[in-house]
């Protein structure tokens, strides 16, 4: 008896949240049957948007189950929150969080429920299960679109000074140094956000691996290193050199992302190394404006094999110790399906392709999309980012790459240092190699 | 027994410091059960985690399992390339801020304990901010000291001076921090001086007048000296607050730009926020360490020489 009344409190609130239509048909009896779930996020604005529209569409198909959504912070204190709650035994009955490098770090087989052999994984895309397997295990199911790490330009300035799209490093410095002279800051640099100044470097990787296909392996085995492969060594330089040439906005060190976002729509800036899901916030931000933006991958010395970097979509997890598995699983099938691709679209709109294969990107796609979209189709012309392929991800790369933008350090000094840095992330995953 | 000690130890000074606790010990006016629930609350939140922290600091630990490796934290903590930075600047930003709220500290004593219209309302004022929290100080500093919006470089373009890239030139990110430090603190300091000076005899300053001495040689020679308690008190407190500070630098800099305001309290919090909670233990017993080293000697040479005179 207690335990009903215990149940029944939460499912009572939960049925007025739904409305009023719903209570209705459920009934009293229907309600007490009702099981609630929680889900926890990361507190970013279009994440919070979009697990809410996957939430209600959710619980209109499945009237037996509420989800109750939890958020988190963003960063490294967030990954703090999900090691903790999960070494507790206190994780929610599903969870949001990265693929690929810090995947690894949550001790997947420890933790977390394997799903490999569940209906809808069939329909996961090849490309994103190496990020959520861990030894011979699936785990996890893409939420959202994948993006890409790449340059974003302002088409109007583009078109104004008569430049087209480079497609090598030397062309895409000519365009800068013709931009400068138009008196628009070439190249936006925000580093506030220092997450913000790592592209130049983690962009770059598609390039590095069309040069030496080998490179991940090879890093992750510790065979090969940043300062020492000269393909891999290319990023920092071209930091360093776009930094000492003077092609960045005056005030980079105090930018921030949002600031350097409205530059570049406004046509104070030109260029932005950034993640292409910043075009879901220029979406939310300035929606009239969003056909202005177009996007090209980091150029490298060769044209002919100039790649896409690709970031996969982060993952919804189910922790071993939830009390619903059923009911999480019922959650994660439905995230990976058409209708909870189609709940992202109607949120937030897309910023990549999505990776389940039935979903389908809408008629009309912001004008950056549309330019990612052929790299996206041809596996030549592009390449998941290092942190998919290897689990060697340093973390103070950020800090690295401000100062090397900045001049404080070199590129070489800059490269040498994060292979340090990287050095502690390999021994704490006891990577054999490293040790 | 303890007269028995006492009489066998040579010693020229007098034995009472020592003495003390001895005595102390044997005629106890507590039960011992008395003791137990403060013995309770001391060995749960206090000693087990100094103990575990010691032995963790010893392992490699990812909160789900962790591997005895012996000193190999402590070789990597040493390695780490922000440590020497950080250990510098740790040194400047504690010297600095120390060093300007002995000075500050001490003339605004002065000020504030002489005959001054509003002196108790000024007192206040003064000491506002030491109530502020200090990430909210951070918060709000960070917006004044924007290097193009902010209002200090506003003001001071008003007199045509081009203010400095407050937080974002790597030559001024830690020298900001360690003013907004002592804009925050200097409160405190002061309070201690105002209670250093007023407890001085004003018969001292009665003779000095007699004998024709200026203000500032009454300052020098009287004050100053007969203010040292508090003076040590004052470097005590803001050299420690110094050596461990972390909770202004993360909320204006975070370190940056770059490593280049990096203190040690920092670069042990983001080792940890990347998962290496070995490691950043490690570190933390070495801060540990490194400011018992500096304050323990420090606060000794300290009293001693108030002792002594």
């Amino acid at each position: 008896m207690k335990s009903f009344t215990r149940r029944l409190a939460p499912a009572a609130a939960g049925a007025m949240a739904l409305g009023l239509a719903l209570t209705g048909c459920s009934g009293s009896s229907g309600n007490a049957n009702q099981t609630t779930i929680t889900w926890l996020v990361d507190n970013g604005e279009s994440t919070v948007s979009a697990a809410e529209q996957i939430v209600e569409d959710f619980q209109a198909a499945n009237p037996g189950i509420k989800v109750d959504l939890e958020t988190r912070p963003q960063g490294g204190d967030g990954d703090n929150l999900i090691k903790t709650r999960l070494s507790t035994g206190d994780m929610t009955d599903v969870f949001s969080y990265n693929t690929g490098s810090l995947f690894q770090q949550i001790s997947p087989q420890q933790n977390l429920t394997p799903i490999t052999n569940e209906p809808y994984i069939a329909k996961v895309s090849e490309t994103f299960k190496p990020t959520v397997t861990a030894g011979s295990d699936i785990y996890g199911v893409p939420v959202g679109t994948g993006f890409a790490g790449a340059v974003l330009y302002n088409k109007k300035v583009y078109e104004k000074l008569g430049l087209s799209v480079p497609k090598t490093w030397d062309q895409f410095m000519e365009n800068s140094r013709k931009i400068k002279d138009s008196g628009v800051a070439p190249i936006l640099q925000s580093y506030q956000a220092t997450w913000s100044s790592q592209l130049f470097v983690l962009g770059d990787f598609a390039n590095v691996a069309k040069a030496s296909p080998n490179f991940a392996a090879d890093y992750t085995a510790n065979k090969t290193k940043y300062s020492t492969d000269p393909a891999a060594f290319k990023g920092f330089q071209h930091q360093e050199e776009a930094a000492k040439a003077g092609l960045f906005n005056e005030d980079f060190a105090s930018t921030t992302y949002e600031e350097a976002l409205q530059k570049l729509v406004d046509g104070e800036g030109a260029q932005y190394p950034i993640l292409s899901s910043s075009l879901t916030a220029i979406q939310l931000t300035f929606p009239e404006k969003i056909n202005d933006i177009g996007l090209f991958p980091l150029p490298g010395d060769d044209a002919s094999k100039n790649a896409l970097t690709v970031w996969l979509p982060g993952g919804a997890y189910t922790p071993k110790t939830s009390k619903h598995p059923e009911e999480a699983k019922k959650l994660l099938a439905f995230i990976a399906s058409k209708a909870g691709c189609d709940a992202v679209t109607k949120a937030v709109g897309v910023s990549g392709p999505y990776l389940v294969d039935d979903c389908e990107l809408p008629a009309e796609v912001p004008a950056a999309v549309k330019d990612m979209l052929p790299y996206f189709e041809d596996p030549a012309k592009n390449s998941p980012a290092l942190e998919f392929l290897s689990p060697v991800k340093g973390p103070s790369l950020e800090q690295i790459t401000v100062e090397v933008g900045s001049g404080i350090r070199s590129a070489k000094d800059g490269a040498a240092l994060y292979d340090e840095d990287v050095t502690k992330q390999a021994k704490q995953l006891n990577l054999p190699g490293w040790n | 027994m303890t007269t028995h000690t006492t009489m066998t130890t040579p010693s020229v000074r007098p034995r009472q410091i020592t003495d003390a606790p001895r005595r102390r010990r044997g005629r106890s006016a507590y039960p011992y059960w008395f003791y137990l629930p403060a013995a309770v609350i001391y060995t749960v939140l206090f000693l087990v985690p100094t103990v575990a922290s010691f032995f963790f600091s010893f392992t490699r630990w990812s909160l789900f399992d962790f591997t005895f490796i012996g000193l190999d934290n402590f070789v990597q903590f040493f390695k780490e390339p922000a440590l020497i930075k950080g250990l510098v600047n740790t040194f400047i930003y504690g010297v600095v801020t120390s060093g300007l709220k002995v000075v500050l500290g001490m003339l605004l004593g002065v000020l504030l304990t002489s005959q001054i219209i509003a002196r108790g309302f000024l007192r206040s004022v003064l000491f506002f901010p030491v109530l502020l929290s200090s990430i909210g100080v951070g918060m709000v500093f960070t917006v004044l000291m924007d290097p193009n919006n902010g209002l200090i470089n506003d003001a001071l373009a008003l007199f045509g001076i081009d203010g400095p890239k407050w937080l974002t030139d790597p030559a001024w990110a830690l020298m900001s921090v360690a003013l907004v430090d002592v804009w925050k603190g200097v409160g405190l300091a002061t309070v201690i001086y105002i209670a250093g000076i007023v407890s001085i005899p004003a018969e001292y300053f009665e003779a000095a007048k007699v004998d024709g001495a200026s203000s500032f040689k009454s300052f020098w020679n009287i004050t100053l000296p007969l203010a040292r308690p508090a003076t040590a008190t004052v470097i005590i407190l803001s050299l420690i607050g110094g050596l461990r500070s972390f909770d202004l630098i993360w909320a204006m800099t975070k370190g940056g730009p770059g490593f280049t305001s990096d203190v040690i309290a920092s670069v042990i919090y983001k080792q940890y926020q990347a998962g290496f909670y070995g490691l950043s233990t490690a570190g933390n017993v070495v801060l540990f360490l490194i400011v018992t080293a500096i304050v323990v000697p420090l606060s000794m040479f300290l009293n001693r020489k108030e002792v002594e005179q």
